[in-house]
Formats: C-alpha cells, structure tokens, sequence
C-alpha cells in the first residue's frame, strides 16, 4: 500500500482528506464534500468558469493548459452531445499522483467531473482509469454507485432538473491512451492512436461532440477552487501558475513520496529539505523535473529554481506532471537515456512515422553505445535523430521522446563519450553496489 | 464467422456473472463498442487470454467482426494472447524503479522462478514479466502479480511475496 508521507511546507488542498477515510460517502460528506457542487449547481456555468479562470489552474497532466480557459471554449449551443472525460491513464514514469486521489479522495474526482459538466453543458462524464489500477476502478465504482444511492448523480442531482451520468472506464495498457486524442479512441473501442488537431476536442471530440478533457489531479482540485473561491486559490501558488500540485519525489532522495506543495516551490529546497536529500548522503547528479519526458536538469541549474510552469520553461525544460525523478552520482546516464528511450519505443503506437522509427534506432543506437560499441558519430547520430522527430507526429509522443534525449547528450556528452571505444561503463560495478 | 452467426445465449464461454456484466456495460455507453476495451480485459480476467472464442464471443456480442477485435486487442499491452502462469508477476524496471533496485529484483525473480520475460514456470502458477512504469514510482521498486501491488521491495521482501502466492495456491492463509 502506498505509504503516506508529510512534511511542513506542505500546504494541503487537494491531498487534505488523504488518509482521513474519505473513501466512504457519508464521511466525505461530514468532511465538506459535495457543497462545491450544490454551490455550481445554484450559480450556474458562468459563475464556475469564471471561479476556474480567477484560480489560475493549469492542466496537471503536463501541458499546463489553464483550465477554465479551456472549459470556456466549449461552444454553448451544440447538436451533439457534450462530454467530461477525466483522464486517468496516469503512465508517464515517475508519476504516481493520480493513484493517491483515486485511492483516498475519489469524491473529489466525481465533484470535479459534475461541476465541470455543468460548466460546459455536458450530461455525460467518463472517469477513464489505466488497466493496471484495478483496485482504484474498483474504489471509483463504489464511490460512483455510492454518489447514484444519495441522488448525486443521475436524473435529477441534487433534487434539481439537471441530468448527470458518471461511467467509469478501464484502459488495457497504454501511455499512449494518456494523449486526450488517443483517449477518446480508446473510449471509442478502437487502437489508441491520435486523431489530427484541429478540430480540437472543444468543438468535435468523444463521439463527435464537444468534449472537455482534463487529468485527474486538475479535476480533484476543482471542488476546492469552488470552496475556497478561485483568487484565494490563484494566492497560493506563483505568477500566472495558481494554488498548489502534488509533486512526485522518487529515485534516489532519503524520503520519496507525494508532497502537495505551492507552485513556484524551490526545486533544491524540494529534494534536500522535502526530500530529506540524496540517499546515502551521496551527491546529485541530475533531476529530471517533471516525467521521463522532461529534460533533465543539472544541478547547478536549480539552485533558484521555482517548480512552476515558466520558469521550467525558461529553464529549457518543463514541469510535465510534477514527478521529480532524482538522480546520484553513481547512475550511468547513458543507461538512464537508454532505459527512458526503450520506454518511448514500447510505446510509440506507429501511427506516425518519425516517432515509430526515431524511437526505434534511438533505442538501438543507445543499446550499441552502451554496450561500449558507439563511434562519436554515433553520439551526433543520436542527436540528429532526435532533432528530427520534433514536432513531426500528430502528438506529443515524439518530442517526449525526443526532448529528455537532446538534454541527456547535450548535457553529458563526455559522459558518453566515455563509452567510446569498447571502454566498460565506469558506474556498471557501482551500480550493482549501490542497488542491493 | 460473422458476428450474426453467433449466438452469445447458446454458446457462451462466459459466466453468468460475465455475461451479465458484459449486458449491462454495453448499455451505458452512447456506442456499444465503447465496451470493447475494458470487456477483453475482463473477460481475460476469466478465460485467462484472449482465446479464439473468446475474441469470437466478445466480437458477435458488439456486433464487429473477429479481426477488428484483435486489431484493438494488440494494441493494449496487458491483453495476451497466450496463458499467462496463475499468478502473473510483473517487474517494473523504468525510471524510478531502476534506479532503486528494479533490474536486480527483475534478475533475482528470473533465478528464483527459473524463467526469463514473459516465460511460465512448469507448474504453471507463476508467470514473469518486465514491464513498463505501473506507477507506483513513490514507493519504488514495485511489482504487480495479477492486479495486486506490492512495493517498497527487496529480495528478501519479494521471496516472501512469492511464499504468499505460493500458500494461497495450496489454500493456505496467505500471511505478506
């Protein structure tokens, strides 16, 4: 069972009914649940958008999209039906934020998938969990069933005229689904490959009609925005990246964990006071800042470093889903950029040609460098490739793979021109060590 | 076989509960074959893999044909089309597990079990596989057997996992 963990700097929100049995409908009530959608419910659209858009939430999934921005693109009048559909195909490695909400707030995941319905005019939303959470499904059903029992769901909520269905669906085994086009197939009974953009979802997307799309994180934190108004939430975060995330620790830091911390949060001050520092009392090589997709980032460059959306741009990397992947200096980076890159191949759908192939001899050239049988054209090879896939595929696959894999060459070029020349790699024996 | 011929009351492979199921999921969804994906794996759940009649059932049941079921069957990685063992323990070796230990629980696995990726034991009750992120990257290593996580691994952790699997097999309480 994932172990809860805690630290001071948190400021809890979405993470705030963790571990309190908010899982039980009756408790998440006594606990303020469901009050932020009678409020929506009596308010009505306008209002809640403009709440979203005052909260200064940005798409958690990774692209940062802000939110209410979003849910204000859905054109009113629609001859087709509109749909939420929440994404919870959470696969991008290191992330694992989603599993927490699911398990222990799945009301909030509901609230968020009602409220953003009736910001939008949908009568349907899909809760679409990866295959591999069972037990998550299993807790979102009960909860779902728990919400038909009490009227909060179903013909009329709430004692209301409106109408509102929640289905909770299983995925198969896909990162590929997490894409929002891919996930509408998927949902569709089809292969999860991308659809061509535009149109974009708000105007022709689940089954032909509008459809919102947003991760389950963005979802959990609507009913608080509603709650606590969207200025107050905006507050707590940094400039134009509002309130709070759950920040994922993982790899190689003393604590890993879940941290809901501010937007903005020192990315230094994350790993050695949150974190509790590198294992082992080790040195930090390297952070990959937010998912396998993000580029990786030295140490030198975070030291003033805020974990929000621009300034990880500005960096030249990005904040992706908030999963902090911490690396010592005692990892092979050739072996850290070829078990990244093996991902990306695994699960490149072959729908567009650069991504299917680039990944591929990506993957290849890696395997044959790491072995210590590269050439230092290899080393451009790998870079060319990987220059050449971006922005070339109908989604975002390709440049995930190929971004994480520009950094780790251009960052730690000696590193694999050590590799040069049937040499062994220098950290193979530590790391045999250091992993047992 | 065209999805007309079969006829999902006389031949069912299913279970009632399965059959069952499988009639109230179709209903929800604006488009039957939305069920498809989540079907196979439930279905798998009982037969084991996607079996030919498996794929024929699922196919007459939302009125597609046979190859477009496997079309979207091969592209979801936890959809086989072989038996997997009894209990199926899947290794995470990306990231985050990687780099706390996930190769050397993924090589102790293949020593303990006597098998390589995707390989079942003689026996038939353990199957072993090297997947990708299954998110649990917090608590890494991880592994999944079936459904069930177990995280926070070591060797010795995962040998008394394998135990629990092993007592649960014969009927014993399983006690990790």
């Amino acid at each position: 069972m994932p172990k809860l963990v805690s630290h001071p700097d948190e400021v809890k929100v979405i993470s705030k009914r963790f571990g309190m049995g908010a899982t039980d409908i009756d408790r998440y009530i006594e606990l303020g649940g469901y009050e932020s959608t009678k409020k929506a419910l009596a308010e009505g659209p306008e209002w809640i958008v403009n709440e979203m858009k005052a909260s200064g939430l940005r798409g958690r999934g990774g692209a940062g999209f802000p939110t209410g921005l979003k849910w204000s693109f859905v054109p009113k009048q629609s001859a087709k039906p509109k749909y939420v559909l929440v994404n919870g195909d959470e696969s991008e490695p290191g992330t694992c934020k989603d599993h927490l909400i699911f398990l222990h707030d799945p009301h909030a995941i509901i609230e968020g998938t009602i409220i953003a319905g009736l910001a939008i005019g949908a009568k349907t939303g899909f809760i679409y969990l990866r295959g591999e959470y069972r037990y998550l499904i299993q807790i979102m059903e009960k909860a779902v069933a728990d919400a038909y029992a009490k009227g909060f769901l179903g013909k009329n909520i709430f004692g209301s005229e409106t109408e509102y269905q929640v289905i909770v669906q299983s995925g198969a085994g896909a990162y590929e689904v997490g894409e929002e086009s891919a996930l509408m197939e998927s949902l569709e009974g089809k292969r999860g490959v991308p659809r061509i953009k535009p149109p974009f979802p708000a105007v022709v997307g689940l089954y032909g009609g509008p459809t919102v799309i947003n991760n389950a994180e963005t979802i959990a934190a609507v009913p608080h925005i509603l709650a606590m108004g969207g200025a107050a939430y905006a507050a707590l975060g940094s400039e134009r990246n509002g309130g709070t995330r759950l920040f994922g620790l993982s790899g190689h830091v003393e604590r890993p964990g879940i941290y809901e911390l501010p937007m903005g949060y020192n990315l230094k001050k994350m790993i050695y006071e949150v974190g509790g520092g590198i294992r082992g009392g080790r040195k930090l090589k390297a952070v990959v800042p937010g998912g396998s997709s993000t580029p990786v980032l030295l140490p030198e460059e975070i030291e003033t470093l805020g974990m929000d959306f621009d300034q990880l741009g500005k960096a030249g990397s990005m904040l992706g889903s908030g999963a902090v992947v911490v690396i010592d200096d005692e990892t092979c980076i050739v072996e850290f950029a070829l078990r990244t890159i093996s991902f990306y191949a695994h699960e490149s759908c072959g729908w567009c040609i650069p991504c299917r192939e680039g990944t591929d001899w990506l993957k290849k050239s890696l395997t044959r460098f790491h072995a210590g049988f590269g050439t230092m054209k290899d080393i451009d090879n790998i870079q060319y490739l990987a220059e050449n896939m971006l922005g070339r595929t109908f989604c975002p696959l390709g440049d995930a793979a190929a971004m994480p894999t520009i950094a780790f060459v251009k960052k730690f070029r000696k590193e694999f021109e050590d590799h040069l020349n049937g040499k062994p790699c220098a950290f193979a024996k530590h790391l045999e060590v250091a992993l047992v | 076989m065209s999805p007309e011929k079969t006829s999902p009351e006389t031949m069912s492979i299913f279970s009632p509960q399965l059959s069952a199921r499988f009639d109230a999921l179709v209903e929800k969804y604006p488009l039957k074959r939305s069920a498809l994906v989540p079907m196979l794996l439930y279905a798998q759940d009982e037969i084991g893999y996607l079996s030919d009649a498996l794929i024929e059932e699922v196919a007459a049941r939302i009125g597609i044909t046979p190859l477009d079921v496997r079309n979207v069957a091969s592209y979801y990685s936890m959809l086989r089309f072989k038996p997997a063992g009894k209990y199926n323990v899947q290794v995470c070796t990306n990231i985050s597990c990687m780099l706390r230990g996930g190769y050397d629980l993924f090589e102790h696995l293949q020593e303990e079990l006597g098998i390589g990726h995707k390989g079942v034991t003689a026996d038939g009750l353990f199957s072993l596989e090297e997947v990708e992120c299954i998110g649990v990257c917090c608590w890494a290593p991880a592994i999944q057997v079936n459904y069930d996580f177990h995280d926070d691994l070591t060797n010795d952790k995962v040998d008394s996992v394998l135990d629990s699997y092993r007592a649960k097999a014969k009927g014993e309480p399983a006690n990790a």
